[in-house]
C-alpha cells in the first residue's frame, strides 16, 4: 500500500479544515470522501470501506471520541486506522484517543511532512493487518478467524479439550502416477470444495493442507458444545458427499476416489507455533498423532472413519459404532480401544475398497 | 506577538504546500465559514451556551493558526480555553474586529499582494 492508493475518509466539522486536509492528502496521492460531523463519518464507514480515517475531535452530533467508541464495538470498523487530528490542547485528549484506539494523532494546523509520514505508517500497518486476516480466514471459518483476531496472534499454546480428525484420499499416489496432472488438481479442488463445505458446516477448522492430506481440529480455538459429536457428524457428510462425487465420476466411467479419516479427542495443547513472522495455529499432543495413526489404520481394515475410545463415548447413539478391539499402534505405549463408525455408503461401496495392504509412500500429516 | 495580521511565513508555507490557487479558494472559503461561526458564537453567548461557545472559538483558532492569523488565534483561543464570562460580550467583538482586520490582509495575499 505504500505506493498504492488509499481511500482515506476525513470527518471534521470545519469546511476550512476539511478542504485542506482533503488537498493534503489528494497531493499525496490517496482519494478522499468528507464527512462534516461523526455521526456522518460513522455512517459513511459503515457503508463503503475505507483504509483510513481522519477524524476531528470536537464536531457536532456526534464527536470524534464517540466515533472511536463505536468503531471499537464494530467488529467491521475495528481495524480501520485512525489519525485524531485535532487542535485540542492537553496531552489528556491525545491519551484519551489513543487509549480509544486511534493510531496517531496529529495537532492542527497539521503538518504535511508529518502527516505523510504517519498516513504512510498506519496503510503499512493495515496491510499487514488485512494480509493476516487473509491468510487466518484461508484455514478457518468467518467465525473463527474473528475469534482469532480478537485472542491475537501471541505464540504458545493453551490447553484445550478438542478433537482432531485427518482425513485423506485413498490411492492418492497412484492416481497422481496414472493420470494426468491437470486431472488430479480437479479432483483434488473437488475434494477440497466438498470437505471444506462438510467441515465448515459443523465448527470444524482446517488447519493443515498436505497434497491430499487434512488435518482438521473441532474445538479448537473456538471451543464447541459437542467438540467429537461434531467431528463425527462431519466425517460422515464427508464420506456421502465423496459418494455423490462417485455417482458422477461413474457416469463418466471414472474409478471412485475413496477416503479415509481418523478421528480422536482429548487434551491437547492449542496455539501458535513458529516465529512471529510466520506462524501457524495447530495442535499438539497424543490425541493428535491418535488421529493420524487411525486416519493411517483406516487403510488396514478397510473402513471410512475410525475414531478413538474418546469420541465414542461422546457421540449420541444414532451414529452406530463397530469396536474394532485393541490396537498397538506405533509410538503409543498403551493399546486403544478403536472403532469403526457405520458410513452408509461404505456398505455399497465396501467390496470396491482398495487393497488394505498397500504401503503409504506418501508423507502423512504430521504436527 | 508582531502586529501583522498574518505572519507571512506561515502563510507562505501553506502555498507552498497546497498551491495558491487553491490556497486562495480556501481563503474565500474562510472568510465565508468565519462569518457564520462568529454569529453563532454571539448567539452561543447571549443564551449562554457554553457547549457551543467553546467549539464555535475552537473552530477559529484552528483555522486562524492555519493559515497564520496568529492574533486572532490569540483571542479565539482564550475564549475557548475561559469559556463564557461576564465580558464575553467584549471578547466576541475583539473576535470580530481582529476577524475583519485578518479576512481583508488574507484577500490581499491571496490577489498575489504582499
Amino acid at each position: 500500500m505504500a505506493a498504492g492508493e488509499a481511500r482515506v475518509l476525513i470527518a471534521d466539522d470545519n469546511k476550512v479544515n476539511r478542504l485542506l486536509l482533503a488537498r493534503m492528502v489528494e497531493l499525496l496521492g490517496h482519494r478522499v470522501a468528507m464527512a462534516e460531523n461523526g455521526r456522518v463519518g460513522l455512517e459513511t464507514l459503515r457503508k463503503e470501506a475505507y483504509d483510513l480515517l481522519l477524524l476531528d475531535i470536537d464536531m457536532p452530533e456526534m464527536d470524534g471520541f464517540t466515533v472511536l467508541e463505536e468503531m471499537q464495538s464494530d467488529s467491521r470498523l475495528r481495524d480501520v486506522p485512525v489519525i485524531v487530528t485535532s487542535a485540542r490542547e492537553g496531552i489528556d485528549n491525545v491519551v484519551r484517543c489513543i487509549s480509544l484506539g486511534a493510531d496517531d494523532y496529529l495537532p492542527k494546523p497539521v503538518n504535511t511532512v508529518l502527516l505523510k509520514a504517519r498516513i504512510g505508517a498506519c496503510l503499512e500497518k493495515k496491510r499487514l493487518r488485512d494480509e493476516q486476516r487473509a491468510i487466518v480466514q484461508r484455514f478457518a471459518t468467518p467465525e473463527v478467524a474473528e475469534e482469532l483476531q480478537k485472542t491475537g496472534f501471541a505464540l504458545g499454546g493453551q490447553r484445550v479439550h478438542a478433537t482432531v480428525m485427518f482425513c485423506d484420499i485413498r490411492g492418492f499416489t497412484t492416481m497422481v502416477e496414472t493420470q494426468p496432472p491437470e486431472e488430479t488438481i480437479d479432483v483434488l479442488n473437488t475434494y477440497y470444495t466438498l470437505m471444506f463445505d462438510a467441515i465448515g458446516s459443523h465448527g470444524g477448522v482446517v488447519n493443515q493442507m498436505i497434497g491430499d492430506g487434512l488435518m482438521i481440529l473441532f474445538g479448537a480455538p473456538s471451543p464447541l458444545k459437542n467438540c467429537a459429536a461434531s467431528a463425527v457428524a462431519a466425517s460422515l457428510e464427508m464420506h456421502e458427499m465423496m459418494a455423490q462425487f462417485n455417482t458422477e465420476r461413474a457416469l463418466e466411467g471414472k474409478a471412485p476416489v475413496r477416503i479415509g479419516i481418523g478421528i480422536a479427542t482429548g487434551n491437547m495443547v492449542a496455539g501458535y507455533t513458529g516465529t512471529h513472522r510466520r506462524a501457524t495455529y495447530t495442535c499438539i499432543g497424543d490425541t493428535v498423532n491418535l488421529a493420524a495413526r487411525l486416519e493411517a489404520h483406516t487403510k488396514d481394515v478397510g473402513r471410512g472413519i475410525l475414531i478413538d475410545q474418546a469420541t465414542q463415548l461422546d457421540i449420541p447413539q444414532s451414529h452406530p459404532t463397530e469396536p474394532l478391539g485393541a490396537i498397538k499402534f506405533k509410538g503409543k505405549a498403551a493399546n486403544e480401544n478403536v472403532f469403526a463408525v457405520t458410513v452408509p455408503s461404505e456398505k455399497v461401496a465396501a467390496s470396491k475398497i482398495g487393497s488394505p495392504s498397500k504401503k503409504r509412500t506418501r508423507p502423512h500429516p504430521r504436527t | 506577538m508582531s502586529d501583522e495580521a498574518i505572519d507571512l511565513a506561515v502563510f507562505s508555507e501553506l502555498r507552498s504546500t497546497v498551491g495558491a490557487e487553491f490556497v486562495a479558494d480556501l481563503v474565500g472559503t474562510f472568510c465565508d465559514d468565519a462569518a457564520g461561526i462568529l454569529v453563532q458564537l454571539r448567539e452561543a453567548a447571549e443564551v449562554g451556551d457554553e457547549a457551543k461557545y467553546k467549539r464555535a472559538a475552537h473552530s477559529l483558532k484552528s483555522n486562524a493558526n492555519t493559515f497564520g492569523a496568529g492574533r486572532l488565534a490569540a483571542i479565539a483561543r482564550e475564549i475557548e480555553l475561559g469559556g463564557l464570562s461576564p465580558d464575553a460580550a467584549t471578547k466576541v467583538a475583539n473576535l470580530g474586529a481582529e476577524f475583519e482586520r485578518v479576512a481583508g490582509r488574507l484577500k490581499e495575499l491571496a490577489h498575489g499582494g504582499r
